[in-house]
């Protein structure tokens, strides 16, 4: 269960994030979508403690993230942001394995090795399991990593911009994993997407934030409408129902 | 180039204060639970690990035959071995030995946590401030007090050391820019700055002479009593070894290290204690080796990755075996007069760095 309320995040007097308040307590994929600046990291960090909280507060399980110890909440939430990995020179098996470290606290027991093979199947890395992430393909390392948060198996998992460097195959096979996460092991994923149409085909939910206010938030066929995706992004747009998906494009 | 008679081996040299003397020192053994038991970076770590460990052996049996003293393997052989042999091997070869492989295994593990504080290849305790500023401790603590144990001195040393890594970490941290090789130039300026004051401060004090032993490496005054603080070093790494997952996690950045509850904070404390108190050791028992910190962790973790638990032992082993190389090379290329292994190892590490850089290391990644 993830509670946030009023937080705020002052860079100097810019108001970065502007008293957002939000609860997720069941299992489900909710997207945040806005353009860029919006303050859609800047949240997501200060909910994983990544980030010092400037207003408001925030709760995993009821836990103030301020307040409680890291290795707690380590086994509660998760959080994969968009730069990852400034020494990894690592094998894919080694990150994964480190995922688990909020529970081993680095002796792997047979659990641990299962949790990790699983999850090296379940984003297709099996045949670079032993490969170092320098000398994979971008693709390859963002998923590598994505292993590592669902083998750090908390109940809560945030990603910011997951999709980013995965091609459309890929990045579709990421959104159906978060799909099954969600629908299969009861996770509360929370996914930061570019692409509104990613966030439509896969997301229960949308957050739309827009100058660091969360300006919409609802299930999908009441957030993305011509109206209030034109007022987010300040772009004109076509919304369409094709083949019965809700599908957002552009004006050229 | 400095020209010196093996200090150790006068007949002038001071007599033992222990009369024991120590073997060769245990490496840390590569923890077996970690890792895939078929994984090639495994597999590659226990034969560079066994390999560096028996190269490691025969240099410091190498090491103990070479020196000006009449101490070679014919007069074992022949059957001349008498007291006065066995209190140069003990007072002499034996520490001077010792000393390169505790300086060499805690200086190159010293420069792998550096670089996973900083996460940035190319920076190493000598090249961000750390021992410049152990320099500048040791020159202000003579100053004021001259009579203090070395114990107390190194400590001393060790907080300037402390104090100017943490600055160089603050520094690096308030960049704006992330460019990679920003970072090591910022530690090369910090670093020119401590050891231009270090200078001055010593110039005034008429303390060069002292301070050009501190920031010089050379082995030839390593007596039994002159070198045991180095075994700390080797402690040092050892508590570094205990704490090498979150060491590499520290490595993987601080967003990391936080999702997955470690104290951050904590361990970059811990590393840059570790890092400073064994610049201090080595500037105050042997002086500054540059490049060993640096080099030796690049090419180990070019060939087995950045997992920590895998890395420090060979790392500390490597180390060891260079420092201790370029000693013997020193001793034999003017023989009977002694190249110092600071000069030895800027040639050598300087060499090495420059191949590594021309293969492309990148100084992430």
């Amino acid at each position: 269960m993830i509670e946030a309320a009023a937080l705020t995040k002052l860079y100097g007097k810019a108001r970065v994030v502007d008293e957002a308040s939000l609860t997720l307590a069941s299992p489900g994929v909710t997207a945040i979508i806005g353009p860029n600046g919006a303050g859609k990291s800047t949240l997501l960090s200060m909910i994983a403690r990544l980030l010092p909280i400037d207003g408001g507060r925030a709760l995993i399980d009821g836990l103030d993230v301020t307040r409680t110890r890291g290795d707690e909440l380590a086994k509660r939430i998760s959080i994969l942001k968009q730069e990852n990995g400034l020494m990894a020179r690592l094998t894919a098996r080694d990150l994964i394995g480190f995922g688990r470290f909020p529970h081993s606290k680095g002796r792997l027991t047979p659990t641990d090795y299962e949790k990790i093979e699983e999850a090296l199947t379940f984003l297709d890395l099996l045949p670079f399991a032993d490969r170092f992430l320098d000398e994979m393909s971008g693709g390859q390392r963002q998923r590598a990593f994505v292993a590592m948060v669902l083998a750090q198996d908390t109940r809560a998992i945030l990603l910011d911009e997951p999709l980013n460097n995965l091609d459309m195959r890929h990045a579709v096979a990421m959104m159906r994993l978060m799909r099954r996460a969600a629908d299969e092991l009861g996770k509360i994923v929370v996914v930061v997407l570019h692409d509104i149409n990613f966030a439509c085909a896969y997301a229960d939910r949308i957050i739309a934030m827009q100058g660091g206010r969360i300006v919409v938030d609802g299930p999908v066929e009441e957030v993305v409408s011509e109206e209030t995706i034109e007022a987010v992004f300040g772009l004109p747009v076509m919304v369409r129902d094709v083949e019965g998906q809700r599908t957002c494009l552009f004006r050229a | 180039m400095v020209e010196r008679h093996h200090a150790g081996e006068s007949p002038t040299a001071a007599l033992p204060r222990e009369p024991a003397a120590r073997a060769a020192p245990e490496p840390d053994r590569p923890v077996a639970r970690d890792g895939h038991p078929g994984s090639p970076s495994r597999r590659n770590g226990q034969k560079l690990l066994s390999l560096g460990l028996l190269t490691l052996a025969v240099l410091f049996v190498i090491s103990l035959f070479v020196g000006v003293g009449d101490l070679s393997v014919r007069t074992l052989l022949a059957g001349t071995w008498d007291a006065e042999t066995m209190r140069l091997m003990l007072v002499s070869r034996i520490p001077r030995s010792a000393a390169a492989v505790l300086a060499g295994a805690s200086l190159a593990v010293a420069g792998l946590l550096m670089q996973m504080l900083s996460s940035n290849r190319f920076v190493e305790p000598s090249t961000v401030g750390t021992t410049e500023a152990a320099a500048l401790g040791m020159v202000v603590i003579t100053i004021f007090a001259p009579d203090a144990s070395i114990l107390a001195k190194m400590l001393f040393a060790a907080s300037f050391a402390l104090l100017g890594t943490l600055l160089f970490l603050v520094l690096i941290r308030r960049l704006r820019s992330k460019s990679s090789l920003l970072v090591p130039l910022v530690g090369l300026i910090l670093a020119g700055i401590i050891e231009s004051t270090a200078y001055f401060v010593a110039y005034r004090n008429d303390l060069l002479q002292s301070l050009g032993a501190w920031s010089r490496g050379d082995f030839s005054m390593i007596l039994q009593g002159r070198y045991e603080l180095l075994w700390i070093g080797l402690a040092l790494a050892a508590i570094a070894l205990f704490a090498a997952d979150r060491f590499t996690l520290a490595g993987l950045g601080r967003d990391i290290s936080v999702t997955l509850g470690i104290a951050y904070e904590r361990i970059v404390a811990l590393g840059l204690v570790i890092v400073s108190l064994i610049a201090a050791l080595t500037v105050v028992t042997v002086g500054e080796i540059p490049f060993v910190g640096l080099v030796v962790p690049n090419l180990v973790t070019m060939a087995m990755g950045d997992n920590g638990r895998r890395i420090v032992p060979v790392v500390a082993i490597c180390g060891a075996g260079l420092v201790l190389a370029c000693d013997i090379i020193g001793r034999l290329v003017r023989f009977p007069y002694e190249i110092s292994v600071g000069a030895i190892m800027g040639v050598a590490g300087s060499l090495l760095f420059l191949i590594l850089l021309s293969r492309g290391r990148p100084a992430r990644g």
